[in-house]
């Protein structure tokens, strides 16, 4: 916490390769606030700057079940509690017919947790963030690879940083504005 | 690598590619095919809200439904179109369970297929309600009526398997256009450009953090949408299975439905990327492999299609019941013989040609099949709702249908209203998932050592 008009300090890659090897050189050298941007998913890159597990499974499981239990319980209510209605003297509580609502509720809760868990968890919508401040940035959507080491980084100093940055044989290194 | 096996064009590369895919939907300028097309179904879409607004002022007694016919065009339409919405779930989430690589450069475009069709799709069974305005009533909700929809019907798990799909395509889609957004945003070329890519984009900013659960997410999406789409189309046959009619009471209408439904759905697929390919000249990206790759699976889902009609007929004869044999020979024979035996021709003995590599290789005439199979699915259709009512068990309640100028318009008005949106959709939005074809990319420059981490 040296600068808090700084955010952290950035580099820019040119292939998803370079950018792996400095994100292992960085967790290496005590780098803790690594992060990492790329305009496509890099395998194993989340495993180096030690993003090991993502709750979005359990969510979506969650979703899921309160769904299945809530869309059954719905119609249960509907046919056996709220209006019982003796059809062709069938049993009230004719559960075989209730699956494919009960199907089909589990199914949309457990996508609507996927995405709107996924965006929570991302902190999505984010108008702004300190990272778009570097003009080179605008890569990181198409072609470029960037690593960013947090100022909060307890290893984190202005000028150590940014000459540990400018030797992992990246393009351009500046400093994020917070 | 042949020839036949590339997904993607050698020469492409991250930026190439966002820049060729970006720029259909960034450039300033409008060619005059899109606003020539544009406009005509721009025009057609409005003889849509004509015959919506005319059908909403004297009822449903403008279209040709009677009774015993009480089920007209509008059904037939609706199990059309969403059958075809099925290829762009099937595209998008079974292939990508699967990793089929040659899903990425169309799954986009089928998305927002699935997307049109199903609207199109659910506009039917609620005009055809008789009073449409009241269409709320299908779902439940505490009412001074103190009553509820009735869930032992599969007319009420239509309406929750229906905008249950609707709902997870369009966040399927949309979820898959976020990273893409983000890209078309940091390329504008202009304030409004800006802002309205970087609200779609949410602030997307690649964040490996964000990769992580974003694939996760997307995964576990396409896992879901896989057994809802079977499910959808399983439902919309159950509609038809659960009458005692002869013609629909068939346990093999599930499975025959869902695989009619990914038969036209890739027909439509096909009859739409080949023209766009060539407008905007995307042979880079879908090559000869995707066509042919969608040119199988409409051949092998043909041949389910075609067992299913078989079984029918031999069923019609071994159950040795007279209606049932009946129905089968009123299908063949009776008033509506053109209607069966073009649908025949054009489901099963035309497409028989795409076994030949020339007719698959050959885009001209995988176009026409194509448009025989879109053709011959609408009759599929038209059969089952139409020639299973018409003469049912009693012959004094028989009597028959014809489509009235009213139902043609609202058909073709749909149509004009799907092409509409697609027109919209390719000059707005990236009609190829950009980041996708950068992981392509990836693959192919990634030097061996790299891919041993994966």
């Amino acid at each position: 916490m040296t600068d808090p008009e700084i955010y952290g300090i950035m580099v820019e890659f040119e292939t998803a390769e370079e950018l792996i090897h400095a994100a292992r050189a960085a967790m290496a050298a005590g780098y803790t606030r690594v992060e990492t941007y790329t305009p496509m998913p890099v395998h194993g890159l989340a495993e180096i700057i030690g993003v090991h597990r993502t709750p979005v499974a359990r969510i979506v499981f969650t979703g899921g079940l309160l769904g299945c239990i809530g869309g059954y319980a719905l119609q249960y209510y509907m046919t056996v509690i709220s209006y019982a209605h003796n059809v062709g003297g069938r049993p009230v509580h004719s559960w075989p017919a209730y699956i494919p609502v009960t199907f089909e509720t589990t199914v949309l809760c457990a996508a609507l947790s996927a995405v709107f868990g996924m965006l929570a968890l991302n902190r999505l919508p984010m108008p702004y963030h300190p990272a778009f401040n570097v003009p080179a940035f605008k890569r990181a959507t198409q072609d470029r690879f960037f690593l960013c080491i947090r100022a909060k980084d307890p290893q984190f100093d202005i000028s150590g940083t940014r000459s540990f940055l400018q030797k992992q044989g990246g393009l351009e290194v500046a400093n994020v504005e917070a | 690598m042949t020839d036949e096996e590339i997904v993607l064009a050698p020469k492409q590369t991250y930026e190439t590619a966002t820049r060729d895919i970006g720029e259909i939907a960034l450039t300033g300028k409008f060619r005059f095919g899109w606003v020539a097309g544009f406009a005509v179904s721009f025009l057609i879409t409005m003889a849509l809200f004509t015959a919506i607004g005319y059908l909403f002022l004297r009822g449903i007694g403008i279209w040709g439904v009677n009774v015993p016919i009480a089920w007209g065009l509008a059904i037939v339409n609706f199990v059309w179109w969403i059958g075809i919405g099925h290829a762009g779930t099937l595209i998008s989430a079974i292939l990508l369970l699967l990793k089929q690589d040659w899903r990425t450069s169309i799954n986009r475009f089928a998305e927002a297929m699935t997307l049109f069709a199903v609207a199109c799709a659910g506009m039917f069974p609620i005009l055809h309600l008789g009073r449409p305005w009241l269409f709320y009533w299908l779902l439940p909700y505490p009412n001074t009526m103190y009553l509820w929809p009735q869930p032992r019907s599969p007319l009420i798990w239509d309406v929750f398997a229906v905008s249950t799909y609707l709902t997870v395509s369009l966040l399927f889609w949309y979820v898959g256009l976020v990273p893409d957004c983000a890209a078309l945003r940091d390329r504008a070329k202009n304030r409004a450009q800006q802002i309205i890519y970087g609200v779609l984009a949410l602030g997307w900013r690649g964040s490996t953090e964000h990769w992580a659960r974003y694939e996760m997410a997307y995964l576990l999406l396409a896992g879901l949408a896989t057994p809802l789409v079977v499910s959808v189309h399983t439902v919309v046959s159950f509609d038809f299975s659960i009458a005692i009619l002869p013609g629909w009471h068939t346990t093999i209408f599930p499975p025959y439905f869902v695989a009619g439904a990914i038969y036209s759905g890739f027909a439509m697929v096909l009859s739409l990327m080949i023209p766009l390919r060539r407008y905007y000249h995307l042979y880079d990206f879908v090559t000869s492999r995707h066509l042919q790759a969608m040119a199988k699976v409409m051949l092998a889902t043909g041949l389910i299609v075609a067992y299913g009609y078989a079984m029918e007929t031999f069923m019609s004869w071994y159950s040795a019941n007279t209606f049932e044999e009946f129905m089968m020979k009123n299908r063949m024979t009776g008033p509506y013989w053109p209607f069966y035996w073009s649908l025949i021709a054009c489901n099963i003995v035309i497409p028989q040609s795409l076994w030949s590599a020339r007719v698959r290789n050959n885009p001209v005439t995988l176009w026409f099949v194509a448009m025989v199979v879109n053709v011959g699915m609408w009759l599929e259709r038209f059969v089952i709702v139409i020639t299973s009512l018409h003469r049912d068990f009693l012959p004094s309640s028989w009597d028959m249908y014809w489509p009235t100028f009213w139902d043609w318009t609202t058909f073709t008005g749909t149509i004009g209203f799907f092409l509409a949106c697609l027109f919209l959709f390719v000059r707005g939005l990236p009609i190829i998932s950009i980041f996708e074809v950068r992981e392509l990319v990836h693959e192919r420059i990634r030097p061996p050592v790299g891919s041993a981490h994966d």
